[in-house]
């Protein structure tokens, strides 16, 4: 007699601890094996591109904070540089070592978080403990220069918001002393760790030709063993001042992708410190009185800079009519902005190209005949953060 | 090619005809197509040589209400070989239904649906064409111009019917979107005033 077998339909999420925020995926099972995979996304839909429509240039950028809420300022980066391409102004030295800086503590804050939580999901907690503690050191940084941990709005057109409080630089020379023995630890208990390798190694392997098919970025391509890196190949800001090196992956798999990240943390300390030594005193932001805000000094003395402050923060600065795509390497992947612009004050529109939506595509084609138990781990190393994927 | 203008020469004499306009900008190239031309000009710059987009950025779409070819569909590309950025355009008119990408670009799939679910912009032959970021049964297409910003349901939990329910927006107050144009250079509402005013007279 003959028996007949049924595929088994599984819900993963929408509210999983491993899902890593809202992700429903439909997984359809041959026993315990992954027949296909068909995330449901969109759970967190903020509507921020219609949003941007409707606000100013300038308050368009607390919503790049909440879309990779865990590396905040990369993504207001890619905006600020879309908008200063436009209108065609000059960063000052200054400003640009700041924000490059903090970008690089925002790629450490988000690989902290990924390679932690990587590790939780496939069964080591204390990773995710010691990786906290550093997160809660950076995100104070991150709070003394724009005044919150993470919706900083910190970067503007033109510069950053406002000069480093007294005290700060020292303060993070000290972290970049102390995190690479963090970094250490958190290698040894992990790298050769028999049961991290058993879950990660050749899993959820990439080749090259896919990983340039599926529009991968960042770690995901690099760990494929494509040597690409927009902070090298269209350097923005000072990158091009800067010595670090890329590391690529060789297998493309999970657990290269996890070397990866420990590398990329270790070069971004080596940023920050050249950061830190090469920045002078100087201007934070451009002095073109028609986009950046006076200071409040000058708004009680000059009339004009009472004018300037009062159109700033009603009308906005206008942007010439202009069409751009800039595009900048977060800790995700590539982060872009294409933006148009109709010559008022607000964005005739603007597309956000999130890495993450790109990764998560691909989830089909990586799990399809992996075991239920690798779900997590590929999902764990394509580093998903649910507000840059729903927008 | 690693030279932009060596390259924009070679995509222009190879498709020729097929271009409307093609421009330098930002370090990008910009190329305007017609919409029946879209897989011949895709295929060339992925396979050829000489261009090698390989990579598919973003597709997303621009809404021009007051135009008759309403939609402008934006195909974003890389070059990883080149080191280069293109940015492929055209327009269609609101009902046009519109090749898909997906047989030359798996990654094509999710941002047409997107596009399908933002704007109501059909892809013949493609796979599977849902709705991907708005919620289950959602009418309307956002990102179009003339969807309002507050929506038109709103989502609430009832006690009595012990379900999810959707209702008309009720806002206690409208969203307030001033008009901070340079009066003195007439603001639209004055603009406006002044234009009818003219008339009767």
């Amino acid at each position: 007699m003959k028996k007949k077998i049924k595929n088994l339909n599984l819900n993963f999420g929408p509210q999983h601890p491993a899902a890593h925020g809202v992700l429903r995926l439909i997984l359809e099972l041959d026993g315990e094996v992954v027949e296909k995979a068909d995330p449901h996304i969109g759970l967190l839909h903020r509507g921020t591109e219609k949003l941007i429509e409707n606000k100013t240039y300038m308050q368009a950028v607390p919503y790049f904070d909440r879309l990779d809420y865990v590396a905040p300022m990369n993504q207001e980066h890619a905006f600020a540089l879309a908008v200063e391409k436009i209108l065609d102004i000059d960063v000052p030295i200054r400003a640009q070592f700041i924000r490059v800086m903090f970008c690089e503590i925002g790629r450490i804050l988000s690989h902290i978080l990924n390679v932690t939580t990587q590790a939780l999901d496939v069964g080591a907690l204390t990773p995710s403990l010691w990786g906290f503690e550093e997160r809660e050191t950076l995100m104070t940084f991150y709070e003394r220069a724009s005044g919150s941990r993470l919706h900083a709005n910190y970067f503007r057109a033109g510069g950053v918001h406002q000069d480093l409080p007294a005290g700060l630089e020292t303060d993070i020379a000290k972290f970049c002393e102390t995190f690479p023995k963090i970094i250490n630890d958190l290698e040894n208990l992990l790298t050769d760790n028999r049961i991290f390798k058993q879950r990660n190694v050749d899993i959820g392997v990439v080749t090259k030709e896919d990983a340039l098919d599926y529009s991968f970025s960042g770690v995901m391509i690099r760990g494929s063993g494509v040597p690409w890196d927009l902070r090298k190949s269209q350097p923005y800001d000072c990158y091009n001042q800067l010595e670090f090196k890329i590391p690529i992956g060789k297998n493309g798999d999970c657990y290269d992708r996890y070397l990866c990240r420990i590398e990329e943390m270790k070069e971004s300390v080596k940023i920050i410190k050249q950061c830190l030594s090469k920045m002078e005193k100087g201007p934070i932001k451009t002095f073109d009185g028609k986009i950046s805000p006076p200071s409040k000094k000058d708004i009680k003395q000059s009339m004009e800079a009472l004018i300037h402050h009062f159109k700033l923060f009603t009308e906005g600065y206008r942007v010439p009519e202009d069409e751009i795509y800039t595009a900048v390497e977060a800790p995700k992947g590539e982060f872009g902005v294409y933006l148009i612009s109709d010559g008022s004050s607000k964005p005739y529109k603007c597309k956000i190209r999130a890495p993450g939506f790109s990764h998560l595509q691909s989830m089909d084609y990586l799990i399809k005949g992996h075991m239920l138990a690798d779900v997590p781990a590929v999902l764990g190393s394509l580093d998903i953060v649910f507000g840059e994927v729903d927008r | 090619m690693n030279n932009l203008i060596d390259l924009e020469k070679k995509i222009n004499s190879e498709l020729g005809t097929k271009l409307n306009t093609s421009e330098i900008k930002h370090n990008q190239i910009y190329l305007e197509i017609d919409s029946d031309d879209l897989i011949d000009v895709v295929l060339f710059v992925k396979t050829n040589k000489d261009t090698k987009f390989r990579q598919l950025i973003d597709i997303t779409v621009v809404d021009y209400p007051e135009r008759s070819k309403r939609f402008k569909i934006v195909y974003l590309f890389l070059s990883h070989e080149f080191n280069q950025r293109m940015i492929l355009s055209y327009n269609i008119s609101e009902n046009e239904v519109i090749a898909s990408l997906t047989p030359i670009f798996p990654s094509a799939n999710w941002m047409e649906r997107e596009v399908f679910d933002m704007y109501g912009v059909s892809f013949k032959d493609h796979p599977d064409l849902r709705r991907i970021l708005t919620d289950y049964g959602f009418e309307g297409h956002p990102l179009r111009k003339d969807f309002p910003l507050t929506g038109h349901t709103e989502v609430r939990y009832s006690e009595d019917q012990k379900k999810v329910v959707n209702e008309p927006v009720k806002l206690e107050q409208n969203y307030r979107n001033f008009d901070y144009e340079s009066p003195w250079e007439g603001t639209k509402y004055i603009k406006e005033l002044t234009d009818t005013n003219e008339k009767k007279n």
